[in-house]
């Protein structure tokens, strides 16, 4: 039962699968992503009382999804760097990290363009948006501990232990809305609950989440695949699929 | 599974746990400073300070917005369809702002129970829908509904 894991831990096995995969993951993602972002901006209806404005979900909306989601698969991974000592799963956090921080950033920069018309205000500490500030910093504090430690082994299993202390800031940013007060409007979609906005709407919304989840990962494909080739520049493997590439 | 890797998975297990405790608990503590307004009910209730900068937030009521001509003083009622707490503002309004909209109002409350603000923010619902929905709905009556999702999220 444990093979699989084991052969998933191999980076040569890795590296052959992802080279599969991420031409589909690329054009499937892209596909979408345009489907989903065309139809909503132009095509969807507006809302009776945003008007226009309220289309920056189309982007608002899949980047801070994705920002989370990919910060739930990082800890995952953190969990199997210091259980099993696995040195794929610490290629992926590396890998993952700076997508995420440049998702969380854009989440949040789409919103405060959202938020001057709409609200009357670009920012405000409101336990939404301080929550998902602490994941921005927590993306940066994982890149620059890592950076910060010259041992590959040290410096992965430190961020491991970083990336699974910051973990329980992600229910704190999903139910934000619902524990407290806040600016931030409470959730759309809900796992019980029909959504609150028609068909026309969500089709789109829902395409755009799938595309850009797609899409990022081709973008961890490939950095876990660069990672990879600087770690084990020196194995046969790696040597002789360069020097093949290169007749 | 290897019992070294066990107790490694039982620690990483208690340290999650352990975080999961302390954060929980401290914002627990600090629930009220993390709430980013006081509704009506906890203004009437005498829980918000007087006179200390506060957000006070909920539905503006229907019927209850009074514009000066001459100037932008605006003065209406913010409820949370329980009690109600009259507002002053002086300034120019978010776009959203109409009556049975959500706001939060940042200012003072004096001695009197009237809120002072000094700046008033849109809050949006969860809910969109297409104009000709909307306005359907509106011929048939049945906004309410809609309204009755804004009370309880505003809650």
């Amino acid at each position: 039962m444990w093979q699989w894991f084991h052969k998933l831990g191999s980076p040569k096995w890795f590296f052959g699968i992802a080279t599969r995969f991420m031409p589909w993951l690329l054009i499937l993602g892209l596909g979408l992503l345009a489907a989903g972002i065309v139809w909503g901006l132009a095509f969807a209806p507006k809302d009776y009382l945003q008007g226009n404005s309220y289309r920056i979900i189309f982007i608002h909306v899949p980047t801070a999804f994705i920002a989370q989601s990919a910060y739930i698969m990082m800890a995952v991974a953190a969990v199997v760097t210091l259980v099993w000592r696995m040195k794929l799963a610490d290629v992926f956090v590396k890998a993952v990290a700076p997508v995420g921080l440049v998702l969380t950033f854009l989440s949040l920069f789409t919103g405060a363009v959202w938020g001057k018309p709409t609200w009357g205000t670009w920012w405000i500490w409101d336990a939404r948006l301080t929550s998902m500030l602490i994941l921005l910093f927590l993306y940066g504090g994982v890149i620059a501990l890592d950076r910060a430690i010259n041992d590959e082994k040290s410096a992965a299993r430190a961020v491991a232990v970083l990336v699974l202390v910051g973990v329980v800031n992600i229910p704190i940013i999903k139910y934000s809305v619902e524990w407290w007060n806040t600016l931030h409007q409470p959730a759309t979609f809900k796992l019980t609950e029909k959504p609150s906005m028609p068909a026309e709407m969500w089709v789109p919304l829902v395409l755009s989440i799938l595309g850009l989840y797609l899409l990022f990962g081709w973008l961890a494909c490939l950095r876990m695949q660069t990672e990879i080739l600087q770690r084990e520049q020196r194995t046969k493997w790696v040597r002789e699929m360069i020097t093949a590439g290169r007749s | 599974m290897h019992p070294i890797r066990k107790k490694r998975l039982t620690i990483v297990l208690f340290l999650i746990a352990g975080i999961a405790l302390a954060v929980g608990l401290t914002t627990y503590a600090l629930r009220q400073n993390i709430n980013l307004f006081y509704d009506p009910t906890q203004i009437a209730a005498g829980e918000a300070p007087v006179d200390v900068r506060i957000r006070a937030g909920g539905m503006v009521k229907e019927g209850s917005v009074v514009r000066d001509p001459g100037s932008l003083k605006v003065e209406f009622q913010v409820t949370d369809f329980n009690q109600s707490v009259p507002v002053q503002y002086e300034g120019i309004l978010p776009d959203l702002f109409a009556e049975g909209q959500g706001v939060v109002a940042m200012g003072r409350l004096d001695e009197n129970g009237r809120f002072v603000a000094d700046q008033v923010l849109a809050k949006h619902d969860e809910n969109y829908m297409p104009p000709e929905v909307a306005d359907s709905l509106k011929k048939n009556g049945s906004m309410g509904q809609a309204g009755e999702t804004v009370e309880a999220a505003t809650n």
